[in-house]
């Protein structure tokens, strides 16, 4: 067992990797004896590490009615991340966690109709909460979901959003790519535009997670189409390296995003001060 | 209160040294830190201030956390241990140990650091009166008593005695290691030292700063003041101010490659460094503007906002006389209002 | 000379051929200027010369040539070298800069704001004229400290015994908080990105687990700036644990003198110095470095 406090981790291993985009993939992570790391909510993060590499936290992407491991889905961007893409199947790799507030799954979004939206990587942590509503479903009202990407290639969970999401009661998933591409059939256009195109009511709590010009217009959309900030959740990344509240790192104002956040009210993001 | 005789004091820093390890201000090349204490070294009680605050005894700039090997698709993770030896940092000064409450609100907070709450459980800090404090300090305007710091022993080197009075059950037993050496004293026996040092205090610049214009500050309309424009246009974008400051608690956790391994470790970092908050997709904080500007409204508006109003500076003074183009705290606060 | 300074500075700025003046601005200490751009003519009262003016405004010269219009820069005799040599990198602007010239009688060491009597530089100082300026404001009554021998701290390093030098450096470099004031002040380190700034290498710019790195950072920086180091004395001046920098910069100054003959970085805007100009393929290298090993 990991103890967070002491910034010490686990060892966990990679039991399964899979190939979501050309730069994304998802890692299974058990730790040394089977079974998961640790019990996480919707939207917590867990720092993952290689020693003498790097460490980095990571949103856990798995849902926590998934008992069996954690999934992490990961693009390749810096040195751990391009070291990760390298990594196989039964691969050592250290854990610790949970760390940060979740999403409010089991109060204030229970029984609402739910919107997701989400731009490229930003599904992952969007995906936790999406499985846990599916596993749960009577528990809570209609689902829409609206995921864009740069391309078709670059939409990650896509067979799961194809074979399972499609397919769950009172649920509609909306995808959309930024370019025309051949083969694509679907929306052509960013989130937020498309978003407007929709016609979707403003009576559902909103989660969206995406590049942070792809957030602050889709708020300004959201806005338009009649919703309000405390209706909508978000969560926010910045560099991290305790995931304590400790190094000083993570902070927006007087709010640290690994343990104030990941996960923040938009009402309560504007009362801080613009720089993340 | 007790007093031993200022020509013992060697042998009462052997007597400790005995049974603990002692941390004390050493003079070296003209500069004084605080140093291990070993038979033979002369303590510097006579310098006001050391360089580096004694803040490294519980939090030391560098810390190895684990040793983590990588063999073939197995990891290795070694523990590295908590400190389990007692210690006395004889000789804090008052501001530096208000310093180590302010970092204790943020350590020993939930989840505690286990780290530093082994050090803090081990160790046991001798607060020494300011005899000589200095132009720079202001540490009255944030409840210091230069003339009386508290901490587990207080202690006042005046005419030729040390007089020590124990404050805490920890402060009790280290003067009770001290039996051979004590005689008796009274509070009045250094009465008239700590009317001299309020006094001194009296007369320095920045003694009577009133913080009131920060009380109840509001985040936005701080951060978004104009003064922050060319308030740092001197700002060489180094780390003095935050290495040599007793509340700075900001830390970076790297590896070093030992060659069969990887130790990793954490070391002071400060949010004056342009790869602070650098992430690969951008950097939040893009010019030495907003690096700045963090610094400052973290002791002055963040913490406080965390803390029940409690600033996250000292008036220790070090980062005004340290400061390569003379930039400091208190010019801050003054361009933010205070006066 | 202040009262000139800042007559010179009004002037600039009224007639417009100035957008702002780079000098020293009081503060609450005589002796803790702040290096400082002043825009405004009312403000120049609080523009100040003394010899606790002692940082270098060269560096600042590099931030200032990439705004709008011309910057009136204050240099003493020492810090003219480092604009020169800083122009010869292509790091400033010269067409944006007007430099004044301003006499300079030695800078003061201050210790918890007390004068506590000469800089070292100011002590070994040899750079008694401005090489680069547009105007001189000078006042001859000015005295300089006596001077001593620059290279005497360098020399009885040599003469130490390679276990003792070894140590007199650990000694020294043991107590770097890696604050990195020297790198971050010194007018030849004007890298964008500082190699002990990547989190690429092991040597990112942290205190490390052992001495080592304190070490690895300080002869690194020393053989970057090697052969472009005016010895202008900054990174002595701001170690807030007074390591004597200046000795390993002198050293390879020194080494520089005996072995490619003297040269003095910033003298001018156009010679090459004598690492840059070095050609392996028709220059013989000098045989010490042979005997050296």
């Amino acid at each position: 067992m990991c103890m967070p406090d002491t910034l010490i981790p686990e060892v966990g291993v990679i039991t399964s990797i899979r190939d979501e985009t050309p730069d994304v993939k998802t890692f299974c992570v058990t730790s040394a004896t089977g079974g998961k790391p640790f019990g996480h909510k919707p939207g917590q993060c867990a720092m993952l590490s290689v020693p003498g590499v790097g460490e980095a936290m990571f949103s856990i992407t798995s849902s926590p009615t998934n008992t069996l491991y954690m999934e992490f889905s990961v693009k390749r961007c810096g040195t751990l991340t391009d070291y990760m893409h390298t990594m196989q199947e039964g691969d050592g790799i250290t854990i610790r966690g949970p760390y940060g507030k979740p999403f409010p799954v089991d109060d204030v979004l229970r029984g609402q109709d739910l919107l997701f939206i989400a731009g490229g990587i930003g599904l992952a942590p969007v995906r936790s909460v999406i499985n846990y509503v599916f596993d749960k479903r009577e528990d809570y009202g209609s689902v829409d979901i609206v995921y864009g990407s740069r391309s078709a290639g670059d939409l990650v969970f896509r067979p799961e959003i194809e074979d399972t999401w499609r397919s769950r009661p009172r649920t509609n998933v909306y995808l959309t790519i930024d370019r025309p591409e051949e083969g694509w059939s679907g929306n052509v256009g960013f989130v937020p535009a498309y978003l407007g195109s929709l016609g979707l009511g403003c009576d559902k709590t909103v989660i969206v997670c995406g590049p942070p010009v792809m957030i602050k217009f889709v708020l300004e959309e959201l806005v338009k189409l009649g919703f309000k900030k405390q209706q909508i959740y978000t969560t926010l990344e910045l560099r991290m390296k305790c995931g304590i509240g400790k190094c000083g790192r993570c902070n927006i104002g007087s709010k640290l995003v690994c343990k104030d956040g990941p996960v923040f009210r938009c009402d309560e993001v504007d009362e801080l001060p613009d720089e993340y | 209160m007790y007093k031993v005789s200022a020509t013992q004091l060697t042998d009462v820093l052997n007597t400790l040294a005995g049974t603990m390890d002692v941390f004390l201000p050493i003079r070296k090349d003209g500069q004084t830190n605080f140093g291990l204490y070993a038979e033979g070294v002369q303590a510097d009680f006579d310098t006001l201030k050391t360089v580096k605050p004694p803040k490294e005894f519980f939090l030391p700039q560098s810390e190895s956390l684990y040793k983590g090997v990588v063999d073939g698709k197995d990891i290795h993770i070694e523990p590295a241990a908590f400190a389990d030896r007692p210690f006395v940092v004889f000789g804090m000064r008052g501001c530096d140990v208000l310093g180590m409450e302010i970092l204790d609100k943020v350590y020993l907070g939930e989840p505690v650091d286990r780290f530093y709450e082994a050090r803090r459980g081990h160790g046991c800090v001798v607060a020494l009166a300011c005899g000589r404090p200095a132009s720079t300090c202001f540490c009255k305007p944030f409840g210091v008593d230069a003339s009386d710091p508290q901490a587990d022993v207080t202690a006042w080197l005046c005419g030729q005695y040390l007089y020590l009075e124990p404050v805490t059950e920890r402060g009790r037993q280290l003067t009770h290691k001290l039996e051979p050496f004590l005689q008796d004293a009274d509070a009045e026996d250094v009465a008239e030292y700590r009317q001299e040092i309020r006094e001194r205090l009296e007369a320095l610049p920045y003694n009577n700063l009133s913080l009131d214009a920060l009380k109840d500050a509001d985040m936005l309309e701080v951060f978004n003041s104009p003064v922050w424009d060319s308030v740092c246009d001197a700002c060489i974008a180094c780390g003095t101010c935050s290495y040599v400051c007793p509340t700075c608690q900001c830390y970076d956790i790297k590896d070093y490659n030992t060659g069969d391994g990887a130790i990793r470790y954490r070391t002071w970092d400060s949010c004056m460094y342009s790869d602070f908050t650098l992430m690969a997709h951008g950097n939040p904080r893009k010019t030495q503007k907003e690096r700045f500007r963090q610094r400052f409204m973290h002791k002055l508006v963040y913490h406080p906002s965390t803390a029940g109003g409690q600033l996250s500076c000292v008036g220790c003074g070090r980062c005004v006389n340290k400061c390569p183009s003379s930039l400091n705290i208190v010019k801050i606060m003054k361009s933010l209002g205070v006066s | 000379m202040q009262e000139q300074l800042r007559i010179l500075a009004g002037k600039m700025l009224a007639d417009g051929r100035a957008a702002r003046v780079l000098g020293w601005k009081r503060t609450d200490f005589e002796t803790a200027p702040e290096p400082s751009f002043f825009t405004a003519q009312d403000d120049l009262s609080e523009l100040v010369y003394n010899k606790y003016c002692a940082a270098n405004l060269s560096g600042f010269m590099i931030g200032a040539g990439k705004r709008d219009g011309v910057t009136v820069v204050f240099l003493k005799p020492c810090d003219t070298y480092s604009f020169n040599q800083l122009v010869k990198e292509h790091q400033i602007d010269r067409a944006k800069a007007y430099v004044v010239g301003v006499s300079c009688g030695g800078n003061a060491k201050v210790e918890e704001m007390e004068d506590v009597g000469w800089l070292e530089r100011c002590l070994v100082c040899t750079k008694h004229d401005h090489v680069v300026y547009d105007e001189l404001v000078l006042d001859e009554s000015l005295s300089r400290p006596e001077a001593q021998d620059r290279f005497g701290g360098v020399t009885r390093l040599e003469g130490l015994q390679s276990l003792e030098r070894y140590e007199f450096w650990q000694g020294e470099l043991s107590t770097c908080i890696r604050c990195n004031a020297c790198r971050n002040v010194c007018p030849a380190c004007n890298c964008k990105k500082c190699v002990f700034d990547s989190a690429k290498y092991d040597t990112a710019a942290k205190a490390n687990v052992t001495t080592f790195e304190e070490q690895l950072f300080h002869i690194i920086r020393a053989y970057h700036v090697a052969g472009r180091c005016t010895d202008c004395g900054e990174c002595a001046r701001v170690c807030p644990q007074d390591i004597k920098l200046q000795l390993l910069n002198r050293k390879i100054i020194k080494d520089i003198n005996e072995l490619y003959g003297e040269f003095q970085a910033g003298q001018d805007t156009e010679t090459l110095g004598p690492l840059t100009a070095f050609n392996a393929d028709t220059d013989a290298e000098p045989s010490i470095v042979h005997t050296r090993g």
